[in-house]
């Protein structure tokens, strides 16, 4: 097998596959091979739509067509590659508190920890936003440490507010709409990755590293009136 | 400038303002959403020289009825069997006409057809999230969906007599029995007996329809490598495969990763027309390769062009 492999996607976009499961390597891959093509797309280029092990080209078929982009895309990946430039750090506020979780005391007892114990497991992760995926502002940071990384629920549950921070397995989210899920729901922050800032609308850029940091009820209130104004 | 106020006496649901579209943000979990069939969006709007990605109204199969409080308008209607009630005035779609205050458009769906689009000489008053007014159904950023009891209105109406009449139903707007994909991206991940199926069964769409996506019954396409795949990026059209073996076709507000093998891709110049198909109707898919797959996107522009370009010489 050789790597990255070419795969087509009807008439207008390849999926560049640089790894049959999560690597590190995969992933750095990936984002050198975006950056690339953003410092020098070529004709017809859309968008590229970096994942974990697979950046998607997605291109205008009436311009170009999967040959040319293919032979574009090899050039990009042998080129003297800028070494890939630290993501920017950013702070997020959680409340653990009270009604801002619903699911710490099950975590705790899945996992033989106490819940405080939960806590400082979270805040000690080392968390990197991977990719978004599913819906606008999913920001997927990969980094739970394997102590309290736990398989999904067997259901999801509905309604889960905006803003909830939910982890699964490796993986930690910070939900950006009311919708229904089956992660664990383990605090709350009044961060917001969908800003509603036009000129910065995400948050978060893929590579960036996230560090979370306790808040109080109170402060977390806030810091909640404060993000509304 | 005069403006035109409409009340929303019934909105079925799924009925949103929707407009070209937000393409060129996946990378940030946003799909393009935009019109579920963008030919007839663009035909509506040309029939009234607007831009052909202007926002307008998206009708489902729930219908629209509205009341025109105050101002006059003229609209165009374009897309589906649909057909609609204009004072004493009856007839199908695809017509251009002017509406004043005190008057109701009631506009319902006929034999074919999801998706209806009302178009206004004028600008359509609505939100827009991130340079696009086109609704994201999921969250409901955007234009929005109309709701009945709500009002909407429309800035710089104009009323013009010379664009009023009968438009002709393009030849390419009716849904086709049989729509072409290219296998992939994940066809390794299913049995040769899987992927005959998907080539010679027919499939049924079922009621399990929104913009996000339509599932299909049809033959089970179990896939062999389990469904370990890392989640990556999927497209307008993508065929997925869920763990049961049941495939669903992604739309317009499709998620934008996912971690379910696709056995196949929808050639995007046909989802304009699979998204008229409807539920309960038998479609059937053919493989077609990549160079013919742009061949067919090239000639299917070209059409569109035409289709589009004869309206101006109405």
């Amino acid at each position: 097998m050789s790597v990255p492999r070419f795969r087509v996607v009807a008439e207008h976009a390849l999926l560049i596959d640089f790894a049959d499961a999560l690597s590190e390597t995969a992933h750095a891959a990936v984002l050198r091979l975006d950056r690339a093509l953003a410092a020098a797309p070529p004709p017809g280029f859309i968008e590229a739509v970096p994942a974990y092990v697979s950046l998607l080209v997605d291109f205008d078929p009436l311009m170009t067509d999967h040959a040319t982009i293919a032979a574009a895309v090899r050039r990009a990946l042998v080129q003297d590659a800028a070494p890939l430039v630290a993501g920017q750090r950013r702070e997020v506020p959680v409340c653990y508190d009270g009604d801002c979780q619903r699911d710490l005391a099950e975590v705790a007892e899945r996992t033989g920890l106490t819940p405080e114990a939960v806590i400082a497991a979270h805040l000690a992760g080392d968390y990197k936003v991977f990719l978004y995926g599913f819906a606008p502002g999913y920001a997927y940071l990969a980094g739970v440490p394997a102590a309290i990384a736990l398989p999904r629920k067997p259901a999801p549950v509905r309604a889960v507010p905006a803003g909830s921070v939910i982890i699964a397995g490796p993986q930690c989210l910070i939900t950006t709409l009311t919708m229904p899920t089956g992660w664990w729901i383990i605090g709350r922050t009044p961060t917001r990755v969908l800003t509603g800032r036009p000129e910065r609308p995400f948050l978060f850029d893929v590579g960036d590293s996230v560090v979370f940091r306790r808040v109080d009820r109170p402060t977390f209130e806030r810091l909640t009136r404060e993000a509304r104004t | 400038m005069s403006e035109a106020v409409f009340r929303i006496v019934a909105a079925g649901p799924h009925v949103s303002v929707q407009d070209g579209g937000r393409p060129g943000l996946m990378r940030y979990g946003v799909p393009a959403s935009g019109a579920m069939d963008r030919l007839a969006l663009r035909f509506a709007n040309r029939a009234l020289g607007n831009p052909e990605g202007a926002a307008a109204i998206e009708i489902s199969i729930g219908g629209l009825l509205v009341e025109c409080l105050a101002g006059a308008v003229t609209l165009a209607l374009a897309g589906g069997g649909f057909h609609f009630r204009h004072g004493a005035a009856a007839g199908p779609i695809w017509v251009v006409r002017t509406i004043r205050a005190g008057e109701t458009l009631d506009v319902r769906p006929g034999y074919w057809g999801n998706w209806c689009y009302l178009a206004v000489a004028g600008q359509l008053v609505a939100p827009v999230w991130l340079g696009s007014r086109s609704t994201h159904a999921p969250s409901g950023l955007g234009g929005g969906l109309l709701a009945t009891a709500g009002e909407f209105t429309v800035a710089d109406a104009e009323v013009r007599p010379d664009r009023e009449g009968d438009l002709v139903l393009p030849f390419n707007a009716r849904p086709s029995l049989v729509y072409p994909v290219v296998m992939g991206p994940q066809e390794r991940c299913f049995p040769p007996s899987a992927l005959a199926a998907l080539l010679s069964s027919p499939f049924v769409l079922t009621d399990s329809y929104d913009r996000m996506g339509v599932r299909l019954a049809g033959p089970t396409l179990t896939p062999v490598d389990a469904l370990a795949i890392p989640s990556e990026a999927v497209v307008r059209g993508s065929i997925q495969v869920g763990g049961d073996g049941a495939a669903t076709v992604l739309l317009a507000d499709h998620q934008t990763t996912g971690g379910y093998p696709k056995i196949a891709t929808l050639v995007a110049s046909a989802v304009d027309s699979f998204a008229q198909v409807r539920p309960r109707a038998p479609v059937r898919f053919r493989a077609i390769d990549t160079a013919a797959a742009v061949r067919l996107a090239r000639r299917q522009a070209a059409v569109e062009r035409g289709v589009l370009a004869a309206l101006d010489r109405r």
